[in-house]
C-alpha cells in the first residue's frame, strides 16, 4: 500500500508550538456540471419532495382513525404509517427498522463508500439548496470571494442580507413541515397561522428552524468535520476493496502544469489546475488520499472529466476506484474489484436476517391482542365459604380498522368460573370494540374449595382465550394461585 | 510545550501522551468552540440576572424573572383541582349504580378511586386492599358493615368507632379481662367457636359453652352465630377471621375484645372522592 497522504505541507516547522486554536478557512465551492451533480440534484430534488410532500398524503382508515398516511401521533399513542398502524406495545417495529438502516449503512459503506454522506444525508442535502441560495443572490467562487474581499457597500449588505432572509425562511419552512408528521396536517397548518397551535408545535419549529439556518448556513462542513461521529465510525466499516471517491495516484503522478502541445510522456495526467480543490464543499484536496472530511460526493469527478476533456485525455483521473486497485496498477498487475468478501457477506447476511424477521413479524400480526396481568398484592383471596379468588386485569386490544367484538373466556382450576365487574351473568364475557380501541377489564376467577378429588397446587396452570366473531382465537397464559392445602 | 513526537501517518505532533500504544494527536481546536465557550459564560451571567441563583444567609436572590417551582406547582396543583372538579361533578350528581352502570363514568371512578385508596386506605388495608390482621380484608365477600355501595360509601363517611357522631359503633365486651365470664368459661367458649366454623373441638367444653353463648354472645352473633351486619357482628361461623382463626387468637378476642378504629372521611375528602372510593372498593371486591 503506498502511502497516499501528502505528509509535507501538514508539518509544523520545529520549535513553535502548534495553535491552540484553528481559524476556519472559508470555502467556496464552484458550481461544476456533469453526471455526479445531476445525480445529486436529483436525489436532492427527490429527498427534499418526500419530507415535504408525505405528511400531506391522505389513507383512508374509516372512522375514528386518523386519515393521514404517516403520523406519529403522541397523543394516542400510535404510528400510522400507510397500511401499517403500530401502538406502543410494538416498539420492537423501530428498534428492527433503526437495525436495518443500521445493517444497510454498513453494507453500502463496505460495498461503494459514503454514498449516504455524499447524496442522501439531510447535511448534504441542505447544504447543497442553502449554497444553491448562495449562489442566486452572491454568484459563483470568484463573484463570492471578491464581494467577501470587498469593503461594506450597499450592494454587498443587500445580498448578503438578502442571502440571509432566504436561508431563514428555507430554515422557517424545513422546521415548519416537521411538525406535520406529528399531527393532522391540514388543521395544524391552519393553527400555526391563527396562533391556535400547540406551544410545542411553534418551540419545535422554532428550534428547528435555528438548527436548520446554524447548520446548513453557517456550520457546514464543520458538522460533518467537528459534530458527526459517523465520518469517525466509518472507517471501520471500510477496507481497501470499498468504491471510493479516489485520485488515480498511478495515473496522475508526477503532476505538474501542461501547456499545449507538449508531450504527455513521462509525467501524469494532473495537470495541478486546482479544480478538484476549488469545487469541493469539504474544502480538501481529494489528491491527499482518502480523507475523514472527504464525504465521497463525487462533484471532483465531475470537474476533473471536464478538465482532462479540455486537455484531450482520458477520463477518470479521479473517479470511484479501490484502494487496492489503485495499489495494482502501482505494481503494474490487474486491478481485481471484489464485491463479495467476509465483511459483505456478514453485512448482507444480517440484513438479510433482520429484514425477514421484521417482514414476517408485519405479515402475522395480528389485530387481535390481549395483555394479561394478574394481580400481586394480594396474590389470592380466600372468600367466606373456602373458595379462592384471583383477580386479573385483562387489556384487549382492537388493532384492526373496523369495529370488533370479541369472547373472553377462561380456563384454568376444575369449577373455575369468571366474572368482571359490572357483569350480570357467569361465563364468558363479550367485548364490544370500536376501530383502533382498546379495553382495559377487572376479572375475578373464583374457584369452589378444594376437597380430596380436587386437590389443588400453590400454583395451577391457566390461560385466557380471546376469540374473535370470525373464529380467531388468542390465547395467553398465566397461573392460578391459592394457598395450597386442603381446608 | 512542544513536542516533537509526531505521528509517521499524519504528519502531526501527538500530545505526547500514549495509553496502551494509542496516542492522541494533538490537532487545534476549531476557533468557533472558544466562542460557543464565551457565550455559555455570557449565558450564566444573563441566567444570574434573570434567574434565582446565588444562595445567601437568609434566603437567595430570586433574579428578575423570580421563577419559583414551588409557587408553580402550586398553580399546576390548583389547575389539576379545577380540572377533576370537573370531572367530579359527573360523580356528585348520578347515582353509584348509575356511576357502575356508566362505562365511563366507571373508569373515571375506578382511576379516581384506585389513587385515592393508595394515598389513604393503603395504609391499614394494603395497597392491594388485601387487610391484614385487625384490619378487614376489602377483597373478598366478608363486610361487617355491609357490602353494597351504598354501605361502603356510608362506612367511608362516618367511619368506624371514629368519634363521628353517626359513626359505625360497636363495642364487645372483654368478657375475660373484665371477669364477665369465669377464665373456664373463656375456655370453652373458644371451643364453641371453632366448632361453630365447623372445626374439630373438644365436645364436653362445646356442650358447657352453650348456654353461655346463647346468653352472652347470642345478642350480637346471633343464636346460630351467622353474626348481625346491624351491630357490625362477624359471622363466626365463615373462613373470615379478622384477628386470627387458631385457638389461641379466638381466646385474645374474648378476653380482651379488640375493635379497630377506621376515621371517617367525611370533613378530609370530597363528595365526588368517597363515591369514586365506592366505587372503586366495591369492584374490588368483586361488585357483588
Amino acid at each position: 500500500m503506498p502511502v497516499l497522504i501528502d505528509t509535507v505541507s501538514k508539518q509544523p516547522s520545529p520549535g513553535t508550538p502548534p495553535p491552540l486554536y484553528k481559524k476556519r478557512e472559508p470555502i467556496y465551492p464552484k458550481l461544476v456540471h456533469g453526471p455526479f451533480r445531476m445525480i445529486k440534484w436529483a436525489v436532492l430534488v427527490a429527498t427534499l419532495a418526500v419530507y415535504y410532500i408525505l405528511p400531506w398524503l391522505r389513507w383512508d382508515r374509516g372512522p375514528g382513525v386518523p386519515n393521514q398516511a404517516v403520523l406519529v401521533d403522541f397523543a394516542e399513542a400510535r404510528f400510522f404509517f400507510f397500511f401499517i398502524q403500530l401502538w406502543p406495545q410494538e416498539v420492537y417495529y423501530f428498534t428492527g427498522l433503526l437495525v436495518t438502516a443500521a445493517l444497510a449503512l454498513f453494507l453500502v459503506s463496505a460495498l461503494f463508500g459514503r454514498l449516504w454522506c455524499g447524496y442522501a444525508c439531510p447535511q448534504t442535502v441542505w447544504t447543497d439548496l442553502y449554497i444553491v441560495v448562495e449562489r442566486l443572490f452572491e454568484g459563483d467562487r470568484n463573484a463570492r470571494m471578491r464581494l467577501d474581499a470587498a469593503p461594506l457597500s450597499l450592494n454587498k449588505a443587500w445580498r448578503k442580507g438578502g442571502k440571509h432572509l432566504v436561508w431563514i425562511l428555507v430554515a422557517l419552512v424545513t422546521g415548519g413541515a416537521w411538525v406535520f408528521y406529528f399531527q393532522d396536517a391540514p388543521t395544524l397548518f391552519g393553527q400555526l397561522f391563527s396562533g391556535q397551535a400547540p406551544v410545542t408545535a411553534y418551540l419545535s419549529v422554532g428550534i428547528l428552524t435555528f438548527t436548520t439556518y446554524m447548520l446548513a448556513g453557517t456550520m457546514r462542513e464543520q458538522v460533518c468535520t467537528y459534530m458527526c461521529p459517523w465520518p469517525r465510525i466509518q472507517g471501520a466499516m471500510l477496507d481497501e476493496h470499498s468504491l471510493q471517491v479516489t485520485y488515480r495516484i498511478d495515473r496522475g503522478e508526477a503532476r505538474g502544469p501542461h501547456k499545449k502541445g507538449e508531450t504527455w510522456e513521462g509525467r501524469g495526467d494532473c495537470i495541478d489546475c486546482l479544480q478538484c480543490v476549488v469545487v469541493c464543499p469539504m474544502g480538501i484536496d481529494i489528491r491527499n488520499g482518502a480523507q475523514m472530511e472527504c464525504i465521497n460526493c463525487g462533484l471532483c469527478i465531475d470537474a476533473c472529466d471536464e478538465v482532462m476533456d479540455k486537455v484531450g485525455r482520458p477520463r477518470g483521473l479521479i473517479a470511484y476506484d479501490t484502494d487496492a486497485a489503485v495499489a495494482a496498477r502501482l505494481a503494474g498487475t490487474k486491478p481485481v474489484y471484489r464485491f463479495v468478501r467476509t465483511r459483505t457477506l456478514y453485512y448482507a447476511v444480517a440484513l438479510l436476517l433482520v429484514g425477514s424477521v421484521m417482514l414476517f413479524g408485519l405479515l402475522t400480526r395480528s389485530p387481535m391482542a390481549m395483555d394479561v396481568l394478574r394481580d400481586r398484592n394480594p396474590e389470592y383471596i380466600t372468600l367466606s365459604d373456602g373458595s379462592v379468588r384471583n383477580g386479573y386485569t385483562v387489556q384487549i386490544m382492537n388493532r384492526s380498522i373496523r369495529p370488533e367484538v370479541y369472547f373472553l373466556a377462561f380456563h384454568g382450576p376444575h369449577g373455575a368460573h369468571m366474572r368482571t365487574v359490572g357483569q350480570t351473568h357467569e361465563g364468558p364475557i363479550s367485548v364490544a370494540l370500536p376501530a383502533d380501541g382498546q379495553r382495559s377489564l377487572r376479572v375475578f376467577v373464583t374457584v369452589p374449595p378444594s376437597d380430596h378429588e380436587h386437590h389443588r397446587d400453590h400454583s395451577e396452570p391457566a390461560e385466557f382465550r380471546l376469540i374473535s366473531q370470525g373464529g380467531k382465537q388468542l390465547e395467553k397464559a398465566t397461573v392460578f394461585l391459592s394457598s395450597g392445602e386442603d381446608e | 510545550m512542544v513536542h516533537n513526537d509526531k505521528d509517521e501517518v499524519t504528519g502531526i505532533n501527538t500530545t505526547g501522551h500514549e495509553w496502551d500504544g494509542i496516542r492522541e494527536l494533538d490537532n487545534p481546536l476549531p476557533r468557533w468552540w472558544l466562542w460557543i465557550f464565551y457565550a455559555c459564560i455570557a449565558f450564566a451571567i444573563g441566567y444570574w440576572v434573570l434567574m434565582p441563583a446565588w444562595p445567601g444567609l437568609h434566603g437567595y436572590t430570586h433574579g428578575l424573572l423570580a421563577k419559583s417551582d414551588r409557587a408553580q406547582v402550586a398553580v399546576d396543583l390548583n389547575a389539576l383541582k379545577a380540572q377533576r372538579g370537573l370531572a367530579g361533578a359527573g360523580l356528585v350528581n348520578a347515582s353509584l349504580e348509575q356511576i357502575e352502570a356508566d362505562p365511563k363514568l366507571q373508569a373515571y371512578a375506578l382511576a379516581a378511586g384506585a389513587s385515592v385508596f393508595g394515598d389513604n386506605c393503603a395504609t391499614c388495608h394494603g395497597a392491594g386492599g388485601g387487610g391484614g390482621k385487625g384490619y378487614p380484608n376489602l377483597r373478598d365477600d366478608v363486610w361487617l358493615w355491609g357490602g353494597t355501595p351504598a354501605d361502603i360509601e356510608h362506612t367511608l363517611r362516618v367511619g368506624i368507632r371514629s368519634g363521628h357522631p353517626n359513626a359505625r359503633m360497636s363495642q364487645m365486651p372483654a368478657f375475660g379481662r373484665d371477669q364477665i365470664v369465669t377464665p373456664d368459661q373463656v375456655n370453652d367458649l373458644t371451643e364453641y367457636v371453632v366448632a361453630l366454623s365447623r372445626r374439630k373441638a373438644n365436645t364436653a367444653a362445646v356442650a358447657r359453652a352453650a348456654p353461655v353463648f346463647q346468653a352472652q354472645c347470642g345478642v350480637c352473633h346471633g343464636p346460630a352465630g351467622m353474626g348481625n351486619q346491624a351491630v357490625g357482628a362477624p359471622n363466626l361461623t365463615d373462613r373470615d377471621w379478622l384477628y386470627g382463626a387458631d385457638r389461641a387468637s379466638i381466646h385474645s378476642q374474648i378476653w380482651n375484645a379488640r375493635g379497630g378504629v377506621m376515621p371517617t372521611w367525611e370533613k378530609r375528602l370530597d363528595t365526588a372522592t368517597i363515591k369514586a372510593l365506592a366505587v372503586y372498593v366495591h369492584a374490588n371486591a368483586g361488585g357483588k
